[in-house]
């Protein structure tokens, strides 16, 4: 299945002076779970709400579902279940209500709704909370109540911006789940994380900063064509090392993880392991396998290196 | 093609929201009566008991009738009495007294030649304190009083030159004026206010950027947000009449039927007023605003307060504007004078005009997208 069902090109919108999502190219597939990661402020959100056409881009195409934006917007707002960052059900409404109301918006027939929201509340497991008002649901609660009422009408496309990002790890990994069982019926996900378990768990990623898509691929292949490499130091001193280690060009980051050090060296050293020992003699060190975090880091860091030096 | 399903979908959305918001269910009922009692009480301005002062420089019989004449009008009250014209008015640059009294020494005989119709000047004089017009005005009225002084000439009554016959409101209460054209202050507070936060309230929860995701169109918002409305405002008038008719015997209206429809006209005109301010508006705050900058004109040019007639022109062109003046119009005219309100045409096609425009510069101006 490769039917393309999100494609923008050079697709870029400015508030003012200031360019939130830069020239940005995106093909994404039916059925797939794409994330996007990146820092706060670096486009995610403003990149699902053009694609959701909430937004007008200032330049570049957008087609989503087979629908042109900004023109084709309307048609397209059937089609799509939006979860927005902040819960934007109706905190003094219950949970039945909300659903009702949201069945209503969307135009489902009483049957139709009354079978809908049953099959919703038993998947979600919030049967019980039917009569409690949104507002006093956990963060979890919520979250899945504002997941049923994005999927209520059954959208071939589901768009997430921070989903989890009031959720507990166990409810987490539920949701995920959950996540998966739509991808598997054939719904094409969208969600925006700065987490990076989360991140992992998508079929593609893209990382963006400061607008730009700094990385574009399956979380596997960004961590195994990553070329920095990455050790693991073990000993006493670790604070003192990674000051002493950060300052060096060669050095793209470090972080103490318990007790050790995960140093990160730019690709450009040759024989990474000498130079690292050279530089510490005495310490006992390891190269392991890049995991997304260093992804993260060594993709964007460059970023924030260069617009540090402008 | 509006929804019936999505309009009702936000209208019992609305309902039930509103009856779960105390504070803003307690004010529906709250603001017309609290306004009602300090309006109808407070605002009177029928003028009674002017603080005055006498300077009696006759000191005869005939001037202390005059003085006892003038204190049976009840409009002044001689509570201090001087010597000298320079005291008293030293007494009312300081505020004690409003007005002073001069007889002068010579009162008898100004007072006889003047009975004989020799002398045309006149025996006495009202110094009146002119900054605030409402009282001067009142007291300058009784220098107009005939000197048909008991005792002195009883058998020649002169008869008043003219005969005033008051239809509507024959005790002149200020009352009778004030409740009906309260309803127009009451509804543009509350039916602006509620409207305008109740879109902006959507948008500052985020309860907007769902809803804008949804096959849900503006004129559905607009209109499911408009109807609960329309139910408030009414009860309000209810509470209104109903009181005013209870504290103030302001009369019922005869015409029940002109009464919902003017009412329901004004309703409509102050809701639209409420979208458009909402599309404009980004917080609550602001909304509220916006709304006291319809809201004093409101109170100030419709006519509730100060007649209409009596502004200048520009002022009245900015009256004409509001719908508050119009209702204010309508109102006491189906209230106090029984009126039909296919009478009032003007006022009626404008306000229905008003609500039409309104509504669709409002659905114009509400974008379902965020920038």
């Amino acid at each position: 299945m490769t039917e393309i069902v999100i494609e923008t090109r050079g697709l870029t919108k400015y508030f003012g002076d200031y360019c939130a999502v830069n020239n940005l190219d995106l093909s994404i597939r039916r059925g797939a779970i794409y994330g996007f990661l990146g820092p706060n402020g670096c486009g995610k959100s403003t990149t699902m709400r053009l694609l959701t056409g909430l937004l007008t881009p200032c330049a570049g195409e957008v087609r989503v579902l087979g629908n042109e934006l900004p023109q084709q917007a309307e048609a397209l707002r059937r089609k799509i279940g939006y979860m927005t960052q902040k819960f934007s059900l109706y905190d003094n409404l219950s949970v039945m209500e909300n659903l009702q109301f949201v069945a209503q918006i969307y135009g489902l027939t009483k049957r139709q709704s009354q079978q809908r929201i049953a099959q919703l509340l038993a998947l979600y497991h919030l049967e019980d909370k039917q009569k409690v008002r949104a507002g006093a649901l956990s963060g979890g609660q919520k979250q899945r109540l504002a997941l049923a009422a994005a999927t209520l009408h059954e959208p071939p496309l589901l768009l997430l911006d921070e989903p989890t990002s009031a959720v507990d790890p166990e409810n987490r990994r539920e949701f995920w789940e959950r996540l998966f069982d739509l991808s598997d019926a054939g719904t094409t996900i969208l969600v925006s994380t700065h987490y990076m378990d989360e991140a992992e768990r998508c079929h593609g990623l893209a990382i963006l900063e400061l607008g730009q898509k700094r990385a574009d691929a399956s979380p596997q292949q960004l961590m195994r064509q990553l070329k920095a490499s990455v050790f693991l130091l073990q000993g006493d001193n670790l604070r003192q090392l990674g000051k002493q280690l950060a300052p060096m060009s060669e050095v793209i980051s470090t972080a103490q993880i318990g007790n050790t050090l995960r140093v990160l060296l730019a690709p450009a050293l040759a024989e990474p392991q000498q130079w690292l020992q050279w530089q510490l003699p005495g310490t006992s060190l390891q190269r392991v396998e890049p995991n997304l975090e260093d992804v993260f880091v060594a993709t964007t860091g460059v970023g924030y290196a260069k617009s540090a030096q402008n | 093609m509006p929804s019936l399903r999505r309009i009702n979908a936000i209208m019992f959305k609305e309902l039930r929201q509103l009856a779960r918001d105390r504070i803003t269910f307690a004010m529906i009922v709250m603001i017309p009566l609290i306004q009602l009692v300090l309006f109808g009480y407070a605002i009177n301005t029928d003028v009674r008991q002017v603080p005055s002062a006498v300077v009696d420089l006759a000191g005869t019989a005939q001037s202390r009738q005059l003085i006892y004449d003038l204190e049976a009008s009840q409009v002044v009250q001689f509570s201090h009495r001087f010597d000298s014209v320079v005291q008293a008015e030293q007494a009312m640059t300081s505020g004690v007294v409003a007005a002073v009294l001069v007889l002068p020494a010579d009162f008898q005989r100004r007072l006889a030649l003047r009975q004989q119709g020799v002398l045309l000047q006149p025996v006495a004089q009202w110094i009146t304190d002119g900054s605030d017009p409402l009282l001067s005005g009142a007291v300058s009225a009784l220098g107009q009083l005939p000197l048909t002084l008991q005792g002195i000439d009883s058998s020649n009554n002169p008869a008043a030159v003219m005969q005033v016959v008051r239809y509507f409101n024959p005790e002149q209460r200020t009352a009778v004026n004030i409740v009906p054209g309260l309803i127009a202050v009451i509804l543009t507070m509350t039916m602006v206010l509620f409207t305008s936060a109740a879109v902006v309230r959507e948008r500052e929860q985020g309860n907007m950027e769902f809803l804008i995701t949804t096959p849900m169109q503006p004129l559905e918002l607009m209109l499911g947000k408009i109807v609960p409305y329309i139910a408030v405002g009414c009860i309000q008038t209810g509470i209104i009449l109903g009181l005013g008719h209870l504290l103030f015997a302001v009369p019922l209206p005869l015409h029940w039927l002109s009464l919902l429809v003017v009412t329901l006209l004004f309703i409509l005109a102050s809701l639209t007023l409420g979208l458009i301010i909402s599309t404009r508006a980004t917080t609550q705050l602001q909304a509220m605003q916006m709304t006291v900058f319809i809201l004093l004109p409101s109170i100030l040019l419709s006519g509730f307060m100060f007649p209409y007639a009596a502004m200048p022109l520009a002022a009245q062109w900015l009256a004409e504007v509001l719908p508050a003046t119009h209702f204010v119009r309508m109102i006491r005219a189906v209230v106090l004078r029984d009126a039909q309100w296919w009478t009032l045409s003007y006022d009626v096609v404008y306000l229905a005009g008003f609500t039409l425009v309104g509504l669709v510069i409002a659905t114009l101006r509400f974008k379902k997208r965020l920038d």
